[in-house]
C-alpha cells in the first residue's frame, strides 16, 4: 500500500494574530509555526495503515522554509519520506493553486490513498481536499472520524450535521481527516534521530512541470486586505445575590437583546 | 457571457436546510439590484415538491435534478448535477450554505471548472457590481477580504448570518428537470445514522448553551440540558471538557470544533481560552456565567455573571421558562 500525506505548516492555534504592514498577510514575526492540528489525524492514520497492511508512506507539503521542522516531525512520528515543494511562483496560494500543485506532485507515485487534513488551521478555507480528489481524479471522503481500508476498498465514516454519514468506495481515493479518527502519537526520540538522517526532497515549479503556470497574477481569486474582525461593544456585568443575577439577565435578554 | 447566480439548495430526506434558503435570499437582493437572472438547483429523487417552497424564495427558476441515482449522497455523483447546472445556466455565482455536505462537494466541481471558490464567507461587499467575499480566518482572529479574477465564482455562506427572506407565497417560479446521468460513481453514502444525543445543529442553532470545566464534571451536563430545553437552545461545549471525555467532538465550539455565530450563546464555566473565543465570537449577544472574575471570556460578553453556575442556572432556567409561558 503506498500512501501520500499531505501536511500544512501553519499558525500555532494559540498565536496572536497580528496583521502584517501590508494589510494583506499576518505578521509573522513571534509566531511559532506548528503541523496543522487535522494533519496530525491524517498522518497518525497513515502510519496506522501502514503498520498493519504494510507499505510505504510519503509526506508532501507546500511553503517556504517554515515547512521543514513540519516535515521533520512528520518523519519523527514514521513516516518514510518526504516532499518539500518549494517556489516563490506558488506564494500565498489560494485552495485552487495549493491543489494543483499537490496533484502534479502526488499525480504519478501510484498512491493508493492520500490523506489530508479536513482543513488547514489558519487559511481555515476547507478546500484542498476535494479539490486535490477531483484534479486526481479520485474518489472522496471528508471530515473522516472512522477508516476502514481492506481489499482496494474503504468505508468511511463522516460527520455531518446531527449525524454520521457511511460512506463506501474504492481505492485509489483522498480522505480527509477530522478530530475523533484517532489519537495521533508524539515522535519518540528514536524517531527523532532517525529522521535527521532521512532525507528530505526539495521539488520547484520547474520539477513539477508547472513553470510559470501557478504564479500570483495567474490566480482567480486574490486575498485584497486582511482586517481585524469589528471589535464587540462594551458588556455589562450583572451583580448581586443568584436569584437577582439570575433574574435580571433573563430580563435584559427579552427587554434590551429581545432573544428570549 | 456568464451572468446572474446559481444556489445550490440543500436537502437530505426531502428536508430543505434552512441555511440554503438563507444563501437563496442573499442572492434574490443581488439579483434583483443587478436585473440578473436567479436560478434554484434541487437535486434528489421524488423531490420536485419541495420546488414549491424554494419558489417563495423568488428565484426566476428552480432546476430539479430528480432521479434514483440521487436517492443518496455521493461526492461525484452531486458533482455530475451541480456540473451540468451550471454549464445550463452559465452563472457568474454559485451559491451554497457552507454546510459539510458542501465542503464536500463545493471544492470539487470548483477545480472540475477550474473556478476560484471562497469558502465560510460571513459578509459580502459589493463593488463595481461585483462581490468581495469576507472570511474568517484564524478561526475568526482575522478577515480576510477577497477579490475574484474569473467569470465564474463560488461562494459557501456561513449559516445564521445572512438573513433569510420573508416568504412570498404568491411568488411562482419557473420550474425546469435536469436529466443527469452520474459519469462515475466511486464512492457514496450507504447508511446515515443521528448521532446521539444531538437534538438540534449546532450551526444552524439560533440558541447554544455551551459549557466548559467550570461544570466540574459530565454528570452536570442535565443542568445545561435543562436549560437547552427550556430556550430551545443546542448544547455545545469547549475543547478542554471534550478532551477530557466529558462529551463527544460534535459538540465542540472553537477552533479545532465548529465555528458558531447564533444569535444568543451561554458560556457556562468556559474560560474563554483564545480557540473557544475564535469560534463563537461573531454571535449576536454572548453571555458568559463564570466563578473566576478574571476569566477572559468576560472581555467578549455582552451580560457577565461572576457566580457560581450551580447557583444561577437552574434559577435563570425557571426565569425563562416563566417568561415564555407568559406569552
Amino acid at each position: 500500500m503506498k500512501i501520500a500525506v499531505c501536511v500544512k505548516s501553519v499558525p500555532d492555534t494559540e498565536a496572536k494574530i497580528n496583521i502584517a504592514p501590508d494589510q494583506v498577510g499576518i505578521d509573522r514575526a513571534n509566531v511559532r509555526f506548528v503541523t496543522s492540528p487535522y494533519d496530525e489525524f491524517a498522518i497518525e492514520e497513515a502510519l496506522r495503515l501502514k503498520e498493519k497492511l504494510g507499505g510505504e508512506t510519503t509526506v508532501f507539503s507546500l511553503g517556504g522554509d517554515e515547512v521543514t521542522e513540519v516535515l521533520r516531525d512528520t518523519l519523527a512520528r514514521g513516516v518514510d519520506s518526504a516532499v518539500h515543494i518549494k517556489d516563490a511562483e506558488f506564494d500565498d496560494a489560494d485552495p485552487l493553486t495549493t491543489a494543483k500543485v499537490l496533484a502534479a506532485a502526488i499525480k504519478d507515485g501510484g498512491f493508493d490513498l492520500v490523506f489530508c487534513g479536513q482543513q488547514g488551521v489558519g487559511g481555515d478555507h476547507n478546500q484542498v481536499p476535494s479539490m486535490l480528489a477531483e484534479l486526481l481524479d479520485m474518489p472522496q471522503s471528508t471530515l473522516v472520524v472512522k477508516l476502514e481500508v481492506a481489499d482496494g476498498k474503504f468505508k468511511a465514516e463522516r460527520e455531518i450535521e446531527g449525524a454520521h454519514e457511511l460512506v463506501e468506495g474504492s481505492l485509489p481515493a483522498v480522505i480527509s481527516a477530522q478530530k475523533g479518527l484517532n489519537e495521533p502519537r508524539y515522535p519518540s526520540i528514536k524517531g527523532v534521530m532517525a529522521a535527521r538522517r532521512k532525507e528530505i526532497s526539495v521539488k520547484d515549479a520547474a520539477a513539477l512541470g508547472l513553470s510559470g503556470q501557478l504564479s500570483p497574477d495567474k490566480r482567480k481569486v486574490k486575498r485584497i486586505q486582511l482586517t481585524m474582525p469589528p471589535a464587540r461593544p462594551q458588556g455589562k456585568m450583572i451583580d448581586g445575590e443568584p436569584e437577582v443575577q439570575a433574574k435580571t439577565l433573563a430580563k435584559l435578554l427579552r427587554e434590551e437583546a429581545k432573544i428570549i | 457571457m456568464a451572468q446572474g447566480i446559481l444556489v445550490f439548495i440543500e436537502q437530505r430526506n426531502g428536508q430543505i436546510r434552512k441555511a440554503s434558503l438563507e444563501a437563496l435570499s442573499e442572492a434574490r437582493r443581488f439579483c434583483s439590484k443587478s436585473g440578473e437572472p436567479l436560478v434554484a438547483l434541487l437535486v434528489g429523487e421524488n423531490i420536485k415538491d419541495l420546488s414549491t417552497s424554494i419558489s417563495r424564495y423568488k428565484p426566476d427558476k428552480v432546476l430539479v435534478v430528480d432521479s434514483a441515482a440521487f436517492a443518496k449522497y455521493s461526492t461525484e455523483g452531486y458533482a455530475d448535477a451541480l456540473t451540468a447546472a451550471v454549464k445550463n445556466v452559465d452563472p457568474r455565482y454559485v451559491l451554497a450554505a457552507n454546510t459539510s455536505m458542501s465542503k464536500d462537494l463545493i471544492p470539487r466541481v470548483a477545480a472540475r471548472l477550474d473556478a476560484p471558490c471562497v469558502a465560510d464567507v460571513a459578509e459580502l461587499r459589493e463593488s463595481n457590481g461585483a462581490w468581495q467575499a469576507v472570511h474568517p480566518m484564524y478561526s475568526g482572529k482575522a478577515w480576510g477580504i477577497y477579490e475574484f479574477n474569473s467569470p465564474l465564482a463560488f461562494l459557501t455562506l456561513r449559516p445564521n448570518v445572512f438573513p433569510a427572506a420573508e416568504p412570498d407565497e404568491a411568488h411562482q417560479a419557473l420550474v425546469e428537470e435536469l436529466a443527469v446521468t452520474p459519469a462515475k460513481v466511486r464512492a457514496s453514502v450507504v447508511e446515515v445514522h443521528a448521532a446521539a444525543g444531538a437534538k438540534i445543529e449546532l450551526s444552524e442553532a439560533r440558541i447554544i448553551v455551551s459549557g466548559g470545566r467550570g461544570i466540574k464534571g459530565p454528570e452536570n451536563w442535565p443542568v445545561l440540558q435543562e436549560l437547552c430545553d427550556a430556550l430551545g437552545a443546542a448544547l455545545g461545549a469547549s475543547r478542554a471538557v471534550v478532551d477530557a471525555g466529558w462529551i463527544d467532538h460534535q459538540y465542540q465550539v472553537g477552533q479545532t470544533g465548529k465555528t458558531v455565530s447564533p444569535q444568543l450563546y451561554i458560556a457556562v464555566g468556559i474560560s474563554g481560552a483564545i480557540q473557544h473565543l475564535a469560534g463563537m465570537s461573531s454571535s449576536k449577544v454572548i453571555v458568559a456565567i463564570n466563578s473566576n472574575p478574571e476569566a477572559p471570556i468576560f472581555k467578549s460578553a455582552t451580560y457577565g455573571i461572576v457566580g457560581d453556575c450551580f447557583q444561577i442556572l437552574p434559577k435563570f432556567t425557571e426565569e425563562c421558562r416563566k417568561m415564555l409561558s407568559e406569552n
